[in-house]
């Protein structure tokens, strides 16, 4: 492992300053489950480590009427322990509870899941269908980034030298709403998804206002698809929901390996897409 | 729930105490072979091999040595160039030129993960860094990792200078096919002609690993005189001295071996890879040097058990009998010769008595970690075969799997497949223990909520166990306690079943026995803690030790009282004179008095017994599948098992469970997923997929106890057999689920997928 | 060289003032650094939870947290679990219901139970299987360990 130095920032222009000094040869790190095993596998060289959990935007856990604000260092257990975000975000709250163990939701994030930019990342397909938007800081000031378009490929984003992701903002679930994610993986727990989908529905009495499916493991970066704009205007019957994971099931485009097999993946997206859309509209009812 | 047929006849046997050792255990207290610390210790680290089949054609330390905070640097040039010598370590041998290459490659790597270069430093990312910048030039060549394309002409040769064997005679030329054997019992032909009903199939199982949870350690300090000390973590601290010794071409008394504590093994802490690559570090920095494994290289570098290529074919009669049984194993070696083919053919066919048998067993090396002994070595492997034909034999028949299995079971006087007639053992107890439980008399709902599919499975296994040597010594102090020292180093609780069968001997609670696990110059001799050995071998050792204990405490009775020692009699921990009932002592009571009657005893056993006695199991499970998913899970299991006697019942459950469980996850989702490069490619706990606790449900035990009459007290091997019927018994439940045969392990959700696809 | 960090905490109750190198894990900083040995490695990539130790009253593996980031922190490790002279009743159940075989797991699932019974005195048996997934064994087949958790949660 190259040596590397531990920055710890206490506020956004400090982190960005330390970032900015070492431009791709420093990460920010956050609950470092993922970018301390990067560093001593050799995946990243490293001159710093710039420590973002002591910036207080960072650890934004705020529950508005209209907008939820996740700072992106909030560790998975303050989302799903805390009881009224988990009442309003049950959909979050399946991908926090899923990522590793308890011992890695002690210290990994949402944020960091989303910036750590794996096809098979639990936490952002669950991003994606809640409609969340990226606050990203660095030496050019603050940009917005849609969540959909965060990641460019395996562990890849859209965060450049100097920056870091901030918070994450997502609209507060109005009436019908619903929102599931589930994975699939031989093992019930601390296992890697070999496919994972996330669906959210906005119903108003039967009809399907809007719908989002995410897709995970089975591309390049998570997929956005095409299945929840197929849904919109239509009612939340099996008919419909059926077809919809066959679209889902279309958009993939999955590897073969260790994990699992293209044809595998594919089938199982259709499968998890309609548990999954069948369970958000079950949620988006209860939620009437 | 145990069928206990020894309770009531012992004090201490069969009771369950609080483990001696367990205090440190619970505290962190214990010291495990990382937790060694010595004055001017340097950390180690071994650069590998990113090749799984590739000549070396130089290598370029200079850098590295430049290094500040390196103190030595070598690689296979350093080593002294071990002699062809093929030393048997109890479990599985080891060929010393082989053993030296495999953890110090020389002109040739044979498997990605093969060290190649080591390095000391004063620290661990010291050493690491510099080993980093270790130049090899290799030469790549085309692996072969798959056994059957190994076997095919042509195919890329593993080992330049392998003399193969077929039958007896030499192989001419190169080749990968180490050996062939065959064992032939009755006639095959004739016996499949009387068969009314002919089944064959075909199986593969994956290569897996131990997992055992604590990495491979050794520190190793080579002093002025030339003696090497090592501290390690071992499953058997004589065994490594041998292989450290012969690699570095030294005498054994020249080297000790200190054991630690070892955090698991199952077979897999025999072999030795770190011992004397630290030796040497030290031998050229002159200070002590600690190395410590990567998960990942434990993956790639220790020694997995076989993946294999079987076939098995039954034929019956339609009454049930089993006319013949031909069977067909093949095992990856990995890089050097040495599979555990051989167990697998003294077991394959044991649990039977079959008239006419042929197996043949083949060992074939390939680019892929040489393997190592793992629980049972060999032989789950071979009962997925032969158990899972057997099941489907019943189904043909319309019979009852356990009826079928006790038409046919083997009992004492049945003749082996291999040659050995079967002594007194518990196979026919074990099946009718299994007909009787709870699990096999309770309906199972064939389906259930949200569409899922639920099946059960059962199937047996036999582990013939193995005695080996074993010495033990037993001080008596003054206070009536007394130290029991041995030679096994204890992985799951041997320090407590030991010291209990001493305390059985002389009488005395089982506290009042401190067992301590000495070095190599701290005991005589004695062999691995595998093959199921430790608690029958050291503890008829321990047993031995007692009873010597006793004879010479007898001798002070007789010299305080003075009169004859056959005057003195022993019962129950009490010493007393047969003709005068008022002189009388307990245990207790005559250890004060050795002080005035001569001085300390120490009893002392040394012992190497032949009748370990055959341990059979049967195994039942529930499993629940999700048809569009091909989730797999298991919801109840049933572990039936003949233990001899169940010295301490909960380590004896304990080894069942956990062996069960290893089991499961070989069935379910283990395996070494390879590349085109012929690299593993899931060398974590992540992707290596063992189960959790929330993957499993409660695993019932059943102790059934039919006294081994090669031991004292009745010990059979306990923990090795309990692995054998696993994979068959859910492959079973899963054709019982599903109505499809799997007949490759792992049957993971893919794997169970496409086998729902081809049926339709 | 990157220079070393000063790092001052709370470990086991005692405060700790000592220098680490900045990329040194937090379980190598225990275990070298501070000459706590009970805390194992098993994996070294947060898979197998041998390592795990409470860090500001949550469990996590040591093994994926930096020694420097600790400074201000409370740490307990399992040399901190037992009260002088008396066992935590998990300890004392572990043993009783023989809980370990080899051991080398025993610690890291000591810590990740006691820190769910802290929390949680009476959980399910599948709530304790959840929370100890991410603590590895190979010997026991989980069976006697978590009856040994149900056994002190009764």
């Amino acid at each position: 492992m190259h040596p590397f130095k531990y920055v710890r920032a206490t506020s956004v222009d400090e982190a960005i300053a330390a970032l900015a000094k070492h431009g791709e040869r420093a990460r920010p790190l956050a609950g470092g489950t993922d970018a301390l095993i990067m560093a001593r596998a050799g995946r990243w060289e490293l001159d710093a480590l710039v420590d973002i959990k002591h910036i207080p935007e960072t650890n934004i856990l705020e529950l508005g009427s209209s907008e939820f604000r996740l700072g992106a260092a909030v560790p998975c257990y303050r989302v799903y322990e805390d009881e009224q975000i988990s009442a309003v975000f049950p959909g979050l709250v399946d991908s926090a509870s899923i990522i590793g163990g308890i011992q890695i939701q002690s210290r990994a994030g949402l944020g960091g899941n989303l910036c750590n930019a794996s096809p098979s990342g639990d936490g952002i397909c669950s991003l994606i269908v809640h409609n969340t938007t990226c606050v990203i800081a660095g030496p050019g000031g603050t940009r917005e980034v849609a969540v959909e378009d965060f990641c460019t490929g395996p562990g890849r984003s859209v965060i450049g030298d100097g920056e870091f992701l901030v918070e994450m903002k997502m609209p507060t679930p109005q009436k019908g709403f619903g929102a599931a994610y589930q994975r699939f993986t031989p093992r019930n727990e601390m296992d890697i998804a070999v496919a994972g989908v996330a669906s959210s529905v906005q119903l108003d009495g039967d009809t399907i206002v809007s719908a989002r499916v995410a897709l995970s493991a089975v591309g390049p970066t998570p997929i956005l698809s095409s299945a929840g704009d197929q849904l919109a205007g239509k009612e939340a019957t099996a008919e419909n929901i059926s077809a919809a994971a066959q679209t889902a099931s279309g958009d993939a485009s999955p590897i073969t390996d260790m994990r699992g097999t293209a044809e595998q993946r594919t089938h199982l997206v259709g499968v998890l897409a309609r548990r999954t859309l069948e369970r958000a509209v079950e949620r988006a009812r209860e939620n009437n | 729930m145990t069928t206990e047929t020894t309770r009531g006849k012992y004090n201490v046997i069969g009771t369950r105490p609080i483990r001696h050792d367990g205090f440190d255990k619970v505290t962190g207290r214990a010291i495990y072979g990382a937790d060694i610390k010595l004055p001017g210790l340097l950390q180690g680290a071994v650069l590998r091999s990113p090749h799984a089949h590739a000549r070396i054609k130089s290598i370029d330390t200079s850098d590295a040595k430049a290094v500040t905070g390196v103190h030595a640097v070598i690689t296979s040039a350093d080593f002294p160039g071990a002699q062809d010598a093929l030393v048997d370590l109890g479990e599985g041998a080891v060929n010393f030129r082989y053993a030296s290459n495999n953890m110090m490659a020389g002109d040739k790597v044979l498997y990605k993960g093969q060290p190649v270069a080591a390095v000391a430093a004063v620290d661990k990312n010291t050493a690491l860094e510099a080993a980093a910048l270790i130049k090899i030039d290799y030469e790549l060549l085309t692996p072969v990792t798959d056994l059957m394309e190994a076997l095919k002409p042509g195919a890329p040769i593993v080992l330049d200078d392998l003399e193969g064997q077929d039958l007896g005679e030499k192989i001419d030329g190169p080749t990968n096919q180490a050996n062939h054997i065959r064992h032939e019992f009755g006639d095959i032909d004739r016996g499949f002609a009387e068969a009314d009903l002919v089944i064959e199939r075909e199986f593969t199982t994956s290569m897996v690993h131990q997992g055992y949870i604590e990495p491979h350690n050794a520190t190793a300090s080579w002093d002025e005189e030339g003696r090497v000390t090592i501290w390690t973590s071992t499953q058997g601290s004589f065994p490594t001295r041998r292989q450290v010794a012969g690699i570095l071409q030294l005498s054994d008394s020249s080297v000790k071996v200190i054991p630690l504590e070892i955090g698991g093994g199952f077979g897999g802490k025999i072999p030795t890879y770190l011992e004397p690559v630290a030796a040497i570090l030290s031998r050229e920095s002159g200070r002590p040097v600690k190395l410590l494994m990567e998960r990942s290289s434990v993956f790639e570098a220790t020694g997995p058990t076989p993946g294999s290529w079987m076939t098995a074919k039954v034929g019956v009669k339609n009454d049930g009998t089993i006319t013949a049984a031909d069977t067909d194993i093949r095992f990856e070696a990995g890089a050097y010769p040495g599979s555990p083919v051989g167990a697998a053919m003294m077991c394959v066919f044991s649990c039977y008595d079959i008239p006419n048998t042929r197996i043949d067993g083949y060992d074939v090396v390939v680019n892929r970690p040489k393997t190592a002994a793992y629980r049972a070595p060999g032989t789950t492997q071979a009962a997925f075969a032969f158990e899972t034909v057997i099941d489907e034999i019943c189904q043909e028949l319309g019979m009852d799997p356990i009826e079928f299995r006790l038409k046919n079971a083997a009992k004492e006087g049945t003749r082996r497949a291999d040659g050995p007639i079967h002594p007194l053992i518990g196979n026919v107890e074990t099946l009718e223990a299994a007909k009787a439980s709870d699990h096999w008399n309770t309906p199972l709902e064939k389906s259930g909520p949200n569409g899922v599919l639920r099946g059960r499975g059962i199937a047996s296994g036999y582990w013939f166990n193995i005695g080996l040597k074993s010495a033990v010594t037993i001080a008596v102090n003054e206070d009536g306690t007394v130290a029991l020292t041995e030679g096994s180093t204890d992985i799951g609780g041997s320090r407590a079943s030991i010291a209990m069968m001493a305390a059985e001997v002389l009488g005395i609670p089982v506290e009042d026995v401190r067992p301590h696990v000495a070095d190599t110059e701290g005991i005589g001799y004695t062999d691995v803690t595998g093959g199921s050995r430790t608690t029958y071998a050291t503890g008829y050792a321990s047993h031995d030790a007692a009873q010597d204990v006793v004879s010479q405490l007898r001798e002070r009775a007789a010299t305080l009282w003075d009169v004859d020692v056959d005057e003195i009699e022993f019962a129950s921990g009490n010493y007393q004179s047969k003709s005068d009932p008022e002189l009388r002592l307990t245990h207790k009571e005559l250890s004060s008095k050795l002080g005035s009657t001569g001085g300390p005893v120490v009893g002392s056993a040394s012992v190497d017994p032949e009748g370990a006695g055959g341990a059979f199991s049967t195994q039942i499970a529930d499993v629940e599948i999700d048809p569009e998913t091909g989730k797999t899970d298991v919801i109840r299991y049933t572990i039936v098992q003949d233990v001899g006697t169940a010295i301490h019942p909960s380590y004896v459950e304990g080894q069942m469970q956990g062996a069960v469980v290893q089991g499961i996850g070989w069935a379910l989702n283990e395996e070494y997923f390879m590349n085109d490069d012929g690299a593993m490619v899931n060398t974590s706990f992540l992707d290596y997929r063992m189960p959790t606790t929330y993957d499993l449900p409660e695993i019932e035990t059943i102790i059934v106890e039919v006294p081994n009459p090669g031991h004292p007290f009745g010990v059979r091997g306990v923990g090795e057999v309990p692995i054998v019927p696993p994979v068959a018994t859910i492959a079973n439940a899963i054709h019982d689920a599903l109505g499809v045969r799997l007949r490759q392990s792992p049957m993971n959700p893919g794997r169970i997928m496409s086998a729902l696809e081809d049926k339709g | 060289m990157v220079e070393k960090v000063r790092v001052r905490a709370t470990l086991n109750g005692e405060p700790v003032d000592f220098l680490v190198a900045p990329y040194v894990s937090l379980l190598d900083t225990l275990r070298d650094e501070l000459g706590l040995t009970g805390t194992k490695e098993g994996c070294n990539d947060g898979n197998c939870g041998a390592c795990t130790v409470n860090l500001d009253g949550r469990v996590v593996d040591s093994c994926c947290v930096l020694g420097a980031e600790i400074d201000g922190s409370t740490v307990e490790t399992i040399e901190g679990m037992a009260e002088p002279g008396q066992l935590h009743p998990l300890q004392q159940s572990f043993l009783e219901e023989a809980a370990l075989q080899c051991g080398i797991c025993t610690p890291g699932f000591l810590m990740s139970a006691k820190a769910l019974l802290d929390k949680e005195p009476h959980p399910s048996e599948e709530r304790i299987r959840f929370w100890l997934a991410g603590n590895l064994c190979r010997c026991t087949g989980y069976d006697k360990i978590v009856k040994a958790v149900q056994k002190v949660a009764k």
